[in-house]
């Protein structure tokens, strides 16, 4: 066992030195839909997770326990009804968007959106109970009252965004199903893994593990590093 | 919905259209089989296809069961699966269109080198299967309404045997693909029956050999139809029949038996003209 893992680790390291084409290719795609899926998601979840936190609504508590439930919606269901509505048998058939990367972003994008819309909630509606009165007193209509808890809680939000991500990056049952793993067109990181580990070529898929890793990584501590910048400018 | 909700929903579909794809050839979709992709059959024959063509083929490989679904549907252009009678079905309910046999391999029964059921030898399968029974020496089924998974459970009803009955005692269904199925013989150690295709480009054998092979029942045909323009308009017709045409072409023939693993061939090409 202990040698199939450095053979493993070898076998990334191999990888990442070599940077071959499909590989490279593979990679890129996987940036591409999961970022594109999570900037679809948070252009609808943070202006959600304001809505839940702010407006008084009839059902809003019944809101809010949904939201938080389904940050653990699972991914093969989630690609199992997308699936359904992007077949040519389905109500988006004609869009055409079955095996394609597209539908691989809407099933991420809907993965991700109760994950950041949950999180930015509690964000928000925790930055409300602090500036409340400050707000109230200097009679900021509502809409500019949620910018500015949206761009006071940002560095916090920016964490709701990387949840988000992790999400995109790492699941594999959502984008086998609607994406196919079609060489060259569908294969992201996840799919290309599950592919090697039914060759069994268990080192391989474990390298290809370890470069998601190490890619997910990168995102994070190229975000973190902007969030820093960020703080030193404007405080 | 709002109309700026549905606006909002339709601009994101039409942008998720838009993704960048690669290529912008054209190209077809194929539903297959994993033994087609998982031994890299087609990894050796689309190229020489587009080459000719120019034409692009995407596969998605899943079990038959659901590679038929997924044509079914009309989520795919052309299938290409092996399993004989549900293929016919397929044509029979006006699913499929114009199908034809490509090639074939073989099935073989794999288990574990300490031979636990005492079947070494043995070229008669079913016997073979009686005596795993009898023995309850683990057996691992695909599960999964696979063209393998019918074939295997074909064998067992040749040996006269309720398979159904054992479910969960030494036959163990894993309910995945062939890969994940070999892992979890591997692991246990236990029989399995697959196709000889995913065994020669299978890496993480451990123990298991092959146990049986070369009986006359573990014949391992595969066919390929055109998903029915006439229930599906958006087929590519033309495409997918200049894709099933090469498949039987003289070139195509020879490129299904030019593709070997260590000097064994895969798959042998057996198209036969219909007589007209």
């Amino acid at each position: 066992m202990s040698t199939d893992f450095f053979a493993a680790c070898a076998a990334a390291f191999r990888l990442i030195v070599e940077a071959d084409a499909g590989l490279i290719a593979i990679v890129g795609l996987s940036l591409i839909v999961s970022v594109a899926a999570v900037l679809t998601a948070t252009a609808i979840a943070l202006p959600l997770g304001a809505v839940v936190a702010l407006a008084r609504f009839r059902g809003r508590h019944g809101a809010i326990v949904l939201l938080n439930a389904l940050m653990g919606l699972p991914p093969v269901v989630v690609g199992l009804a997308v699936y359904l509505l992007l077949s040519r048998a389905g109500p988006l058939g004609a869009f055409g968007l079955l095996f394609t990367p597209g539908a691989m972003v809407f099933a991420q994008a809907i993965l991700v959106v109760p994950i950041i819309a949950a999180l930015a909630r509690q964000t928000i509606a925790d930055a409300w109970l602090e500036y409340e009165e400050q707000l109230r007193s200097l009679g900021a209509p509502p809409r500019l009252a949620v910018w500015t808890l949206l761009w006071d809680t940002r560095f916090s939000l920016l964490t709701a965004v990387l949840a988000g991500f992790g999400r995109a990056a790492a699941e594999v049952g959502a984008v086998m199903i609607v994406g196919g793993n079609i060489d060259g067109v569908t294969r992201v990181m996840t799919t290309a893994i599950a592919l090697e580990t039914s060759k069994g070529d268990l080192p391989l898929a474990l390298g290809l593990g370890l470069v998601l890793v190490v890619l997910v990584l990168a995102v994070n501590a190229a975000a973190y590093s902007l969030k820093q910048a960020a703080h030193r400018r404007f405080g | 919905m709002s109309r700026a909700g549905i606006g909002l929903a339709l601009a994101l579909l039409a942008a998720f259209a838009a993704v960048p794809t690669r290529a912008q050839a054209p190209f077809i979709v194929v539903a297959s089989t994993t033994s087609t992709q998982d031994s890299g059959l087609f990894g050796h024959i689309l190229p020489l296809f587009k080459a000719r063509t120019g034409v692009e083929v995407r596969v998605v490989a899943l079990g038959t069961g659901q590679a038929l679904d997924v044509g079914r549907r009309g989520d795919a252009d052309v299938v290409l699966v092996h399993d004989t009678e549900a293929e016919l079905a397929f044509i029979a309910q006006g699913f499929g269109i114009e199908r034809r046999e490509v090639m074939y391999n073989d099935f073989i029964l794999i288990g574990p080198g300490t031979d636990p059921a005492g079947i070494a030898g043995t070229k008669d399968v079913a016997a073979t299967l009686r005596r795993i029974a009898e023995r309850g020496a683990p057996f691992a089924s695909r599960g999964d309404r696979s063209g393998t998974h019918a074939a295997e459970r074909r064998l067992w009803q040749r040996a006269g045997i309720e398979i159904d009955r054992a479910k969960g005692a030494w036959y163990r269904e894993t309910g995945q693909g062939m890969g994940p199925t070999l892992n979890i013989a591997a692991a246990m150690p236990a029989y399995t029956v697959t196709d000889r295709g995913t065994w020669l480009g299978f890496r993480n054998r451990q123990d298991l050999v092959v146990a049986v092979e070369g009986d006359r029942l573990l014949f391992n045909q595969y066919g390929v139809m055109l998903v029915n323009p006439t229930r599906h308009p958006h087929v590519k017709h033309t495409l997918g029949i200049s894709f099933m045409d090469w498949l039987v072409s003289p070139e195509g023939q020879r490129a299904i038996a030019d593709y070997k693993i260590g000097g064994e061939p895969l798959f042998f090409s057996n198209y036969a003209k219909p007589a007209d």
